[in-house]
């Protein structure tokens, strides 16, 4: 895997326990996020602002988050020490299982807050995009919960690629929309859902999937994901009496890794590590790696790393992990590559399937492939950690989804599939390089 | 260089509303959308919007991304875009950029304000930064001496809009409808209603653009607006002749003089 680190400036940081916040106008560190917005989305926006800040101010609600992710959602999810995966690489490894939420990852989070918001704000519709189909499908779930209309946006070549997620959203009671405009994947899902938006703002929510887009999006998305890190820098400390070393976490939109990173920040000795979707290796120009090799521009409304072109055109984007297939990424991982708090590391398409099958055969666990980035990131990241420091040395890993929406791919990276094959020798080999 | 401000006061003394037509540069090519354009002024435009095309219009419906799709396929550049404002510029009407943001921080605010100001351009309509988050191009523009114009919406608090009338220059860009560009079957009802916030929150041209598609619906428009902008129904003219100039400049011609009458008779 490749070791360079994001290639970007360092900044100076303001000073101050809200040096990682945004201001009031949705910029971090000054000059990343802000509203690139149609004046038209503007009222829209300003009263979403309004209404999360109320509502995270309302004892009330955030009592009634809590509990429909517990008794709905299943959070908070356990933080387990992988013995077999620590063993072999040094140190301790501690997984945070959002793969066991319902749904499957930790976008159930992100959707209940989100829909609840929208109950309150007595919307009655709520529009989504989607890449792979899990937001599309947590989405579904909320509207169901909720009993909200719900429609979700997917390019065209995605719903093809992802037909069982389709019918998912669709028994759910949710009507998706096959997107054919520009590259007929997420970015235009995203525009296709925001011109919806333009139209139905008085009525219709826009859950947005990750965080990113503009203000308040990235920081709305990143409070209702951030019981993530809370829960496990407190499971952490619980469990083992010390802070971990380091925190990792693949990195798409950034709503799994911001969720982790969140509660970190201000911990000056934890390490903070973001492993985005390198593809088939960043020098060969088909990956989605967006904080190391893109450049500040504006997409989907905030000034942040973009993959672009000479004139700003986006460019498109290519990982094997749908959901982290995006040319864009959310402005406030953008601000902790820039100030230095936090590194951005790409691995590759094969790095990645590698860590899948490694967790499968030692653990048990199937990660979704977005997961596995950040095992494969972060088993790097704990050898080094071993070796400084001792089998003592602690990496919390978010395990943020199951793999299981993946068998299709995993069935052809592998060859899987066919039974008269037996235990397939090579993939053992492919685990125990991993590993090595 | 003319600021839009000076079609509008020619209208005026005609006692008549402007006439304003957009194609994105490039469509069908960077010479073909010259002569269109170009076409459009002489059978009655009273100013032009270039489009810069982009690969995400997140204001545009599916005529106008169609456009801009070719235009992009056929590889249209950013400095194409600068050529076809100066070529239209010639002509003498005020020839404006219609441009999401990012193309332009890309190819440097600064610069790309000096290159637009020495092309002839008029200045710039921006359907995706408001004055609040605008303040690298307000600079710019007004360090060139350019037109900045901001649009409003029919969402858009009292606040907003003299926030947006007071930081604008050349005309405000009325959003007749919440929703993409695009015809529409029949104007909009909150069009009227935010021309006359506009007007209350200060003196400046306001013209009323998406939906607007043949004469009639200009003459409706010009009852009450400084002016009318058209795109879609401009840009379906000529994705109706694929392949064939002559026929496409020939709808373009007719369509602009229904509308020219349109804005005259309103
Ligand atoms: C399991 C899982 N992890 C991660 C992601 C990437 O999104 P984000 O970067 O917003 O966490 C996705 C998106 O679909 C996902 O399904």
């Amino acid at each position: 895997m490749s070791q360079t680190q994001s290639q970007t400036q360092s900044q100076a940081l303001p000073g101050g326990p809200m040096r990682y916040e945004a201001d009031e106008r949705g910029y971090f560190g000054g000059t990343w996020g802000g509203r690139f917005m149609p004046e038209a989305l503007v009222a829209a926006l300003d009263e979403l602002t309004v209404a999360w800040q109320d509502a995270m101010a309302d004892a009330s609600f955030v009592a009634d988050f809590e509990r429909v992710l517990r008794d709905y959602a299943g959070v908070p999810s356990r933080l387990y020490h992988a013995e077999r995966l620590s063993e072999k690489v040094g140190a301790r490894v501690l997984l945070k299982r959002e793969d066991l939420n319902h749904t499957g990852a930790h976008k159930i989070r992100n959707v209940m807050g989100q829909a609840l918001l929208t109950k309150r704000m007595g919307k009655s519709r709520v529009i989504a995009e989607t890449g792979a189909g899990q937001h599309g499908v947590a989405s579904a779930t909320a509207a169901a919960w909720f009993d909200l209309d719900c429609t979700v946006y997917m390019g065209a070549v995605d719903t093809r690629r992802q037909a069982l997620n389709v019918a998912r959203m669709q028994l759910l009671g949710a009507k998706v929309v096959p997107v054919e405009s520009g590259s007929a994947t997420l970015k235009d899902a995203i525009n296709e859902a925001l011109r919806d938006w333009v139209a139905s703002v008085d009525h219709t929510a826009y859950l947005f999937g990750t965080a990113a887009g503009p203000h308040p999006f990235p920081s709305m998305v990143r409070d209702f994901c951030r019981g993530i890190g809370d829960e496990a820098r407190a499971q952490c400390l619980d469990q083992y009496g010390v802070l971990p070393d380091a925190v990792a976490a693949c990195v798409g939109g950034g709503s799994n890794a911001i969720g982790l990173f969140t509660a970190f920040l201000e911990d000056d000795g934890v390490e903070i590590h973001g492993f985005e979707p390198g593809g088939d290796g960043v020098e060969t120009g088909r990956h989605a790696a967006t904080i190391h090799a893109g450049e500040a521009g504006v997409l989907h409304g905030a000034r942040t790393y973009v993959l672009q072109d000479e004139d700003g055109q986006t460019v498109e984007s290519h990982s094997i992990s749908a959901g982290l297939d995006y040319p864009g990424v959310g402005p406030q991982h953008s601000w902790l590559a820039a100030s230095g708090r936090a590194s951005y590391t790409p691995v590759t398409d094969a790095e990645a399937m590698e860590a899948m099958a490694l967790l499968s055969r030692t653990e048990g666990i199937i990660p979704a492939i977005e997961s596995a980035h950040a095992i494969a990131g972060a088993l790097e990241v704990a050898k080094r950690l071993g070796q400084e420091k001792g089998p003592d040395a602690t990496i919390i890993v978010n395990l943020s989804g199951r793999g299981d929406k993946d068998m299709g791919t995993a069935i052809e990276w592998f060859g899987l599939g066919d039974a008269d094959l037996g235990p397939d020798a090579d993939l053992e080999q492919v685990a125990d390089e991993a590993a090595q | 260089m003319t600021s839009t401000s000076t079609a509008f006061e020619k209208a005026r003394a005609e006692d008549r509303a402007a006439l304003i037509g957009y194609l994105p540069a490039g469509f069908p090519s960077v010479e073909g959308s010259i002569r269109a354009m170009r076409t459009m002024v002489e059978a009655g435009c009273d100013a032009i919007e270039v489009g810069l095309p982009y690969s995400d219009p997140v204001m545009d419906g599916p005529t106008i991304q169609d456009a801009a799709q070719q235009a992009l396929d056929a590889g249209v550049r950013t400095r194409d875009v600068i050529e076809v404002v100066r070529a239209v510029a010639e002509t003498g009407v005020p020839t404006l950029v219609m441009t999401y943001w990012n193309p332009v921080e890309r190819y440097g605010v600064e610069r790309w304000a000096s290159d637009l100001a020495e092309a002839g351009g008029a200045g710039l309509i921006t359907p995706d930064i408001t004055p609040d988050h605008g303040s690298a191009w307000i600079a710019a523009a007004d360090e060139h001496d350019l037109d900045k114009v901001f649009l409003v919406a029919p969402s858009s608090t009292d606040e907003r809009v003299a926030m947006t009338v007071a930081e604008s220059r050349g005309f405000v860009y009325a959003a007749a409808v919440m929703g993409v560009t695009g015809a529409r079957e029949a104007t909009s009802d909150l069009a009227g209603p935010l021309v006359r916030r506009v007007r209350a929150a200060g003196d400046i041209p306001v013209a009323v653009g998406i939906g607007v598609s043949n004469g009639d619906q200009a003459a409706e428009v010009a009852r009450f607006a400084d002016g009318v902008i058209v795109g879609s129904a401009f840009v379906r003219a000529l994705l109706d002749h694929p392949g064939d100039e002559a026929a496409g400049l020939e709808a373009l011609r007719a369509l602009t003089a229904d509308l020219a009458e349109g804005v005259r008779r309103g």
